[in-house]
């Protein structure tokens, strides 16, 4: 009898702790089963063991898009998600469905307010809108240069120095490229890929050249600028012209294994790829920001947090504890070493574990180094249409249907037409 | 009674075809007519407007023209390689199980896998296209980065990935033949070229009529490989109408002009059906 007591006792406390707890779930951009679901699951565990009365779900949803409609689909089916990691660059889409808040709201104490301050501004100019944010970085990436330094040796230039400007980077991939003995060539000097996501590349062509594409209302571009024409050409001209890159758009998705395979000297990429070129160049390699023309120049990139609507007071406040607990900076020092994606906060470079890893591998310190000349990514309202208009200019130049001039003309008109009702 | 019971049968099958098909469809033509709701703007009737602009829409026209070159690219060939290779492995030869496995491999794959494969083979200076070329001495060449190969490539993946599929069917009618045509065409003398085109190929009419229907149906269904090979670049090169169409709605976030490109996608697919059905059934031999 006393047993059974005791155990109806134990079943009435266990329902009535159960119903205590906050329950949040949140959309993240990752295939399921991937390598880093494993780490959002530790996050998830250590974020529950501290604070038992709130329970976790993290649903992975795939890429960026696909974490996007779902997400979306989600809200509008009216199933529950507080919050998500979703693109930075996806604020206007959400702002225009009226599905998140601002973080400014919920951050009411000092503390908390001094916790919105913490990231590196760069990283905060996709997540804010009429001044206030509504995006904290979480996997936050930009462009940087990597080189091969066996060829630079081989071409007789110095391994330990990338080039620091446009000129330079033309005249060393000049010499780089090393062609057979019927004169086709077997390694390029540089390459910059312009598939998947030509117009960020870009972005970083445009800002070295002194312009952003758009304005801080993401209501208006300046795609037919001439300075941002003269970017354009530039990078044309690296194929067409001086044949120092393959003529013609490169591959996203196989660029990393064309420069593990000694297959060009340079090339930009994501610093997403850091850990994987380590992991694979069987040479060494150095990482650098981007060259200059009138500045340096990369954007950023990546994904955010983001708080949504529909949710209870309560469930908001914890939501609003999970994402402050996985931006501190232990947690972003750990996950920039785990992914490569750059940490997000000053503070996160000055825990002991992060500065023993940057001391060791340098390479790791350069996408911060960067941040002082980064932009933000190409993000409007209308953002899809107006960002595959630009992509399309790119295209069309580099495999040379159109000229820079006229590509961009017709992107701007176009982008123009979009924007036009948002101004 | 026996009606009631009749009905009753058909139901599950019916709710599921009224649910998921005839619905959507009609649900897609009504969206079309209206323009795409946001929180801010909702969405209201527009007549015509969504067709206005696909009328206007370069990107769509080009779309379509890929789709055309896609299909013609891909149907005549593939048939024609799924009965040479049907022939042939249905004849007396060593291995020939191993040969209908090797044939029918390629259509066990998924698609993205395909593509993944392929994207390497066509990758500059590293991809196996580059290296074999580069044998014979011709220098690397950039696949998937030039508008002027790129739907070419695309052809050549798909039919790789399409004839082992469609060869099975007519290994199956192959089968069905009665073997005494061949006897008494031996007996009467008739070449092998003779044969085939008099009996052979005939009798085989009603596969390629479903063959036909099928190839043409998956030259508009089959976008997958875009996802992973070129995202429909450089500039529209490659792009295909359903592609497009998944852009528009899930990048562009315009759920009513994709509904209006999906009427368009519907209306072609009808049309095509039709054409097939009523005019090539009358001279097809069914037995």
């Amino acid at each position: 009898m006393n047993k059974l007591f005791a155990l109806l006792f134990a079943a009435l406390f266990a329902t009535a702790s159960w119903a205590q707890k906050t329950e949040l779930t949140f959309y993240y951009p990752i295939a399921v089963g991937g390598p880093l679901t494993k780490v959002i699951d530790g996050y998830v565990a250590g974020f529950e063991k501290e604070h038992p009365n709130i329970k976790v779900n993290a649903v992975y949803a795939g890429n960026y898009d696909d974490a996007r409609i779902k997400a979306l689909a989600a809200q509008k089916a009216g199933q529950p998600a507080q919050m998500s990691v979703l693109f930075s660059i996806d604020i206007y889409e959400l702002l225009e469905q009226d599905l998140i808040v601002p973080f400014d709201d919920m951050a009411k104490s000092d503390a908390d307010k001094a916790w919105l301050k913490s990231f590196y501004p760069a990283l905060m100019t996709n997540g804010t809108y009429k001044g206030k944010t509504y995006g904290i970085p979480f996997q936050r990436s930009t462009i940087v240069l990597y080189w091969n330094k066996d060829a630079f040796k081989e071409a007789g230039l110095d391994p330990n120095k990338p080039p620091a400007d446009w000129n330079e980077m033309r005249e060393m991939a000049a010499k780089l490229v090393k062609k057979d003995g019927s004169g086709n060539v077997s390694r390029w000097g540089v390459m910059v890929p312009s598939t998947g996501y030509p117009y960020w590349m870009f972005q970083a062509f445009s800002r070295q050249n002194g312009q952003d594409l758009m304005n801080r209302e993401g209501n208006a571009t300046n795609f037919a600028h001439p300075d941002v024409v003269s970017a354009l050409q530039y990078w044309v001209d690296l194929g067409r012209k001086h044949a120092v890159m393959p003529a013609g758009t490169v591959e996203w998705g196989t660029l990393r294994q064309n420069f593990v395979e000694g297959k060009t000297a340079m090339m930009w990429h994501t610093t997403g790829n850091l850990t994987a070129v380590k992991d694979n160049a069987k040479f060494p390699f150095g990482v650098a920001m981007l060259p200059a023309s009138k500045q340096r120049g990369s954007p950023t990139g990546g994904g955010n947090w983001y708080l949504f609507k529909k949710s209870t007071p309560a469930e908001r406040q914890a939501a609003f504890q999970f994402i402050k607990w996985v931006t501190a900076p232990e947690r972003a020092a750990d996950w920039s070493i785990a992914t490569g994606y750059v940490a997000v906060s000053p503070a996160a470079y000055e825990t002991p574990k992060l500065k023993t890893y940057v001391g060791e591998f340098p390479a790791a310190a350069v996408a911060r180094d960067q941040f002082k000349f980064a932009t933000a990514e190409l993000s409007t309202f209308q953002t899809g249409r107006v960002r595959k208009a630009l992509d399309d200019a790119i295209q069309a130049s580099l495999t040379g249907t159109k000229t820079p001039a006229e590509a961009l003309k017709a992107a701007q008109a176009e982008s123009e037409r979009l924007l036009k009702p948002y101004r | 009674m026996r009606h009631v019971y009749g009905w009753l049968l058909l139901t599950p099958a019916a709710i599921l075809l009224v649910a998921f098909t005839h619905y959507p469809a009609l649900a897609t033509l009504t969206d079309s007519f209206f323009s795409a709701g946001t929180a801010v703007r909702p969405s209201r009737f527009v007549g015509l407007d969504n067709y206005a602009s696909l009328a206007a829409d370069p990107v769509f026209w080009q779309v379509l023209k890929n789709n055309f070159w896609f299909a013609l690219g891909t149907i005549p060939t593939s048939i024609a390689l799924a009965m040479l290779m049907a022939l042939w492995v249905n004849a007396r030869l060593p291995g020939r199980a191993l040969a209908r496995l090797a044939y029918f491999t390629p259509t066990v794959l998924p698609m993205i896998a395909v593509a993944n494969l392929w994207l390497y083979f066509y990758t500059p200076q590293i991809g196996l296209l580059d290296k074999v070329t580069g044998l014979f001495g011709a220098g690397s060449h950039n696949w998937l980065g030039s508008p002027d190969t790129v739907m070419g490539c695309l052809i050549a993946m798909t039919i790789w990935k399409e004839a082992g599929f469609f060869m099975i069917f007519y290994l199956a009618a192959l089968q069905t033949l009665p073997p005494e045509l061949e006897e008494a065409a031996r007996i009467e003398g008739a070449s092998r070229g003779y044969f085939f085109w008099r009996v052979t190929f005939p009798l085989l009419m009603p596969t390629t009529l479903f063959v036909l229907v099928n190839a043409t149906i998956n030259s508009f269904k089959l976008v997958d490989h875009l996802f992973i090979l070129t995202k429909g670049g450089p500039d529209n090169a490659s792009n295909l109408l359903l592609y497009y169409i998944y852009q528009v709605a899930f990048s562009f976030f315009d759920t009513a002009y994709a509904a209006t490109l999906t009427v368009v996608l519907l209306f072609i697919l009808a049309a095509f059906a039709v054409v097939q059905f009523q005019l090539i059934e009358k001279r097809v031999h069914y037995r």
